[in-house]
């Protein structure tokens, strides 16, 4: 067993997807984080659907298969489709949840049939397009990696830059702008960076699966501490912790795909969280109560 | 039946049936979850396929129906340990059972022939291959009665409790105390979204199920105030975008279940911004209409408030007034010159002054927008 | 002696859509007072806090803060939300809301140092919540809650002070802790102004009184303006427009 684990490690091949995955971890980890504070969990799933036209329409226009130009194409129509949703709450009574789902679904089918339109071509072959929809970790090169540590390095920064600005931000806006803190401009600096997060790790878990890359680290993490910075932490690292867990889970089992392991690794976390964590778990509280059952019954068994 | 006629028959089918618990769903602030129960469902045909060991078989369709209400349970069992969000719940829960999904039919490839492209998009196009074969005899594509049914079973149920639904949706705590449990029919409304959600996800797959189970009723909510009006238009728009979707399909080449989505997204734009009374045209003309007619009550409010003080001379003029106001020039121009022209106000030496006909309409407007408290507004009152 | 006007309220109007909630407002705050603002719920009192401080854009209309200018740093006017405005169960302690009060004077980029973090910890002493820095605020009762978003505004060091009913719901000790913190920020000479609900606790709390339903019925010292005759023309008018909708609905 340890033999093949040290192959495995020493696997070039393994390396990369594990680094890519970590690091995708990381920064889905931070960035959910404050999506997640902000009750804005779904953006995540409406985005990540939501590029899939700008990814198509990329590849069409340039009939280059690029990490580079199909993020930008996934950026264009993401980032657009974060404002559509903006723009029908605050024009009609439609409620954001229901905008979401149109915005998503539209943005979807209009990506599919695009994506129809490009396979009809005489030299289409857009194996690398299918990659946006489920994701392919195990067929990430360096090259991903290398721009998922840019791409992650700057958005980790403008986090701790900005970090006194987003905290403020994202737990009383108004009070912000009494301050002289424009919250429309932080908003979408915080959306932007957001969106981003979400573009970058399409490729290696896919659109279904990356909302769940946003959502549950950060969730876990809340469980465990009451400060926003050590939440932050515990979601980048419980992130890069599944992220090296399920490439390795998938490397060791054959047929297994990386993305889908790589969600329940981090779900299990949430869970075992949940349940377990001190204070705030599910567990901890029945054993609170029980404990101030007993104490009352005491107290009342003295009086009487 | 020639294949495009069965494959929009289906469409339409499936489009309206999806639009009338939808309705619900938005009403009760659940879009998203339907993006939930449409991807998790998944797990549920794996699941049943593993004890038959038949694709075609009606367990799946059982079972992925459960695995739907199942779903709705856990994320709201989730919500109410207040450890987490609702719109979280949701994430974490349908990914998680939609990976399980994903990576059963990964590991068991060779005897699960559930092809996961078809998964997320849907093959409409081969629906019309799929028979219904009754003792030799053809009756048409399968789709068409799986569809069917299940439209009927929507029309049904929420006929039957229509009552019931409406209730829990609008005041759950007055029908509990009359009696009927919001819990029970909020299970059955799952069930049906679930079932819907699983005859139309083979259709035109997971993720657009949502679009027709949301658009419509959205749409339809900016064509008509009445409910029941409501539920008829958006199965109607449903069902052609359904059949004009299909038609764009055959003639740009491209997939069917996207141009339906894209289809339906145009009626909702169209609802968005040209519906009458409630589109975003309108809604805009209306609030200029009366943003103006605002401005010149507002002056007039003004005029009379500073009417007879000593500081007359510097609060009403044409001079000092977009100051005091806030306002431009041109902005006081306008609601002054109009005024002028009514005779409520003169202008004399750049001053303005109130004459009694403006008085008289000032307090008229004043009961209009304020009932009986215009009274605090009287000049006469000191307010 | 004429004292200063801290805040100049002139002919403000403000609307939700074109429904007025204030109306044609003229209202000046001297300078160094304890002002409460009185009138019944939807009379616009969070309004015109908001409005004063520029959250909501008014129709028409002007605000001015003389002792203050026109280009000091916006949080030179400290503001206290109604509680409850927040997620509580954000993961944030007290320390860390209070030290956000230090966030406008340090501006975009700067993080707060050693000197804010004693500043913040003044501040929660000054409301007599030190031992509590560093409880999360979903664990603090709702009169501490109160205390903490108090204390963000002081450390704010502003010249005038905006509180949105911070009584509300409080325990006594904190009401009497919220007394003294507002007689104490009169006495340093601020300029605090306070939508109250209670009219019994008026006269003992506040100089000065600014009727409001819709629009200024009257301002002044609470010795000429707190009568029974401007009540009754605050309340009244709203107990019948109130009467009117019910009317309305039963037809």
């Amino acid at each position: 067993m340890i033999e093949t684990l040290t192959v495995i490690f020493q696997d070039y091949t393994f390396q990369i997807v594990a680094l890519g995955s970590a690091m995708l971890g990381v920064i889905s980890g931070v960035l959910g984080s404050f999506a997640v504070l902000r009750k804005q969990s779904l953006l995540g799933d409406c985005v990540s659907h939501s590029a899939l036209p700008g990814v198509v329409l990329a590849f069409l226009s340039t009939g280059e298969k690029n990490s580079v130009i199909l993020l930008l194409g996934a950026l264009a129509s993401g980032f657009l489709a974060a404002g559509f949703v903006t723009l029908i709450g605050r024009n009609s009574k439609v409620k954001s949840d229901a905008a979401q789902g149109i915005i998503l679904s539209v943005f979807f089918g209009l990506g599919m049939a695009l994506l129809t339109f490009s396979q009809n071509l005489p030299n289409a072959n857009q194996a690398g397009l299918k990659r946006f929809i489920y994701g392919q970790a195990s067929t990430m090169r360096r090259g991903d990696v290398f721009l998922m540590l840019i791409v992650g390095a700057v958005l980790i920064g403008t986090v701790v830059l900005l970090w006194k600005e987003f905290l403020l931000f994202t737990f009383d806006s108004a009070y912000g702008e009494t301050l002289g803190f424009r919250s429309a401009r932080i908003n979408a600096i915080l959306t932007f960076l957001i969106v981003c997060a979400i573009l970058i790790g399409l490729q290696t878990v896919g659109v279904v699966l990356m909302s769940a890359m946003l959502i549950t680290p950060a969730v876990a993490a809340r469980q465990w501490t009451d400060r926003l910075s050590w939440m932050v932490v515990l979601a980048a690292l419980f992130g890069a912790v599944a992220g090296v867990g399920g490439t390795l889970v998938s490397s060791l089992v054959p047929e297994m795909p990386t993305g889908p392991v790589i969600v329940v690794c981090i779900s299990a976390i949430a869970i075992f969280s949940v349940f377990f964590a001190p204070r705030r778990g599910i567990l901890a509280r029945l054993i609170e109560r029980a404990r101030f059952r007993k104490l009352l019954k005491a107290e009342i068994g003295g009086e009487s | 039946m020639s294949a495009g006629l069965e494959i929009s028959l289906i469409a339409a089918l499936i489009s309206a049936a999806c639009a009338l618990p939808g309705a619900f769903l938005v009403f009760r602030r659940m879009s998203m979850m339907t993006d939930a129960i449409t991807h998790s469902i998944l797990l549920g045909i794996v699941l049943a396929f593993f004890r038959t060991r038949d694709l075609t078989s009606p367990w799946l369709i059982v079972g992925a129906t459960l695995m739907g209400v199942f779903t709705v349970w856990l994320t709201e069992t989730l919500t109410q340990t207040r450890l987490l969000k609702e719109d979280a719940a949701i994430g974490i829960v349908y990914s998680t059972l939609f990976s399980v999904a994903i990576i059963l039919i990964a590991l068991n490839a060779r005897s699960v022939h559930i092809d996961t492209d078809s998964v997320l998009l849907g093959e409409l196009a081969f629906a019309p291959f799929d028979r219904l074969i009754l003792f030799g005899r053809d009756f048409g594509a399968r789709s068409i009665y799986l569809s069917g049914i299940v439209l009927i079973i929507n029309l049904a149920v929420i006929g039957i409790f229509y009552k019931e639904l409406r209730l829990t949706t609008f005041d759950p705590a007055f029908a509990a105390a009359i009696g009927f449990s919001p819990f029970i029919v909020h299970y059955l409304l799952m069930l049906l979204v679930s079932m819907t959600a699983v005859a139309a996800f083979e259709a035109v797959g997971s993720v657009l199920v949502v679009a027709f189970m949301i658009i419509p009723p959205v749409t339809a909510g900016f064509l008509s105030d009445n409910m029941k009006t409501q539920f008829v238009l958006s199965a109607l728009i449903g069902a052609l975008s359904g059949v004009v979707g299909y038609a764009a399909a055959v003639k740009l080449d491209v997939s069917i279940a996207g141009c339906m989505a894209v289809v339906c997204g145009l009626f909702f734009m169209l609802a968005f911004l040209f519906a009458p009374k409630r589109g975003w045209v309108s809604e805009r003309a209306r609030y200029w209409a009366r943003k103006i007619e605002f401005d010149r009550f507002t002056l007039l409010t003004h005029l009379i408030h500073h009417a007879g003080s000593e500081i007359e001379e510097r609060e009403n003029s044409l001079a000092s007034l977009p100051h005091h106001l806030g306002w431009s020039p041109r902005r006081v121009e306008r609601a002054s010159r109009y005024l002028i022209e009514r005779g409520t106000i003169r202008s004399f030496n750049g001053i303005f002054f109130v004459s009694d006909r403006g008085k008289t309409e000032y307090l008229s407007y004043c009961r209009e927008l304020f009932g009986d408290a215009a009274e605090n507004f009287d000049p006469a009152n000191g307010g | 002696m004429k004292s200063e006007t801290a805040i100049v309220v002139e002919d403000l109007t403000v609307a939700y859509d074109v429904k007025p909630v204030l109306w044609d407002v003229d209202l000046d705050i001297p300078a160094g007072t304890l002002t409460a603002i009185i009138g019944p719920n939807g009379a616009g009192k969070t309004t015109l806090l908001k409005a004063i401080l520029g959250l909501v854009k008014p129709i028409s209309g002007s605000i001015e803060f003389p002792t203050v200018g026109k280009n000091a740093r916006k949080d030179l006017i400290a503001y206290v939300p109604q509680s409850g405005s927040v997620d509580w169960d954000f993961p944030v302690n007290a320390l860390d809301v209070v030290m956000m009060g230090r966030y406008g004077y340090l501006g975009w980029f700067r993080r707060p140092g050693k000197a804010d973090r004693a500043a913040a910890m003044e501040a929660l002493a000054a409301v007599g919540m030190e031992s509590f820095a560093l409880r999360q605020i979903d664990q603090l009762s709702g009169g501490q809650q109160q205390r903490v978003f108090l204390a963000r505004a002081l450390v704010q060091n502003a010249e005038i002070y905006l509180m949105d009913e911070p009584f509300k719901g409080v325990d006594a000790r904190t009401e009497k802790a919220i007394v003294a913190l507002l007689k104490g920020l009169k006495n340093d000479g601020k300029t605090v102004v306070v939508v109250h609900h209670d009219l019994q606790t008026v006269r003992g709390t506040f100089d000065r009184v600014a009727l409001i339903n819709l629009h200024v019925i009257d301002s002044g010292p609470i010795q000429t303006v707190f009568n029974e005759s401007n009540l009754a023309r605050t309340y009244g008018g709203k107990e019948f427009l109130a009467s009117a909708h019910k009317g309305e609905r039963h037809d």
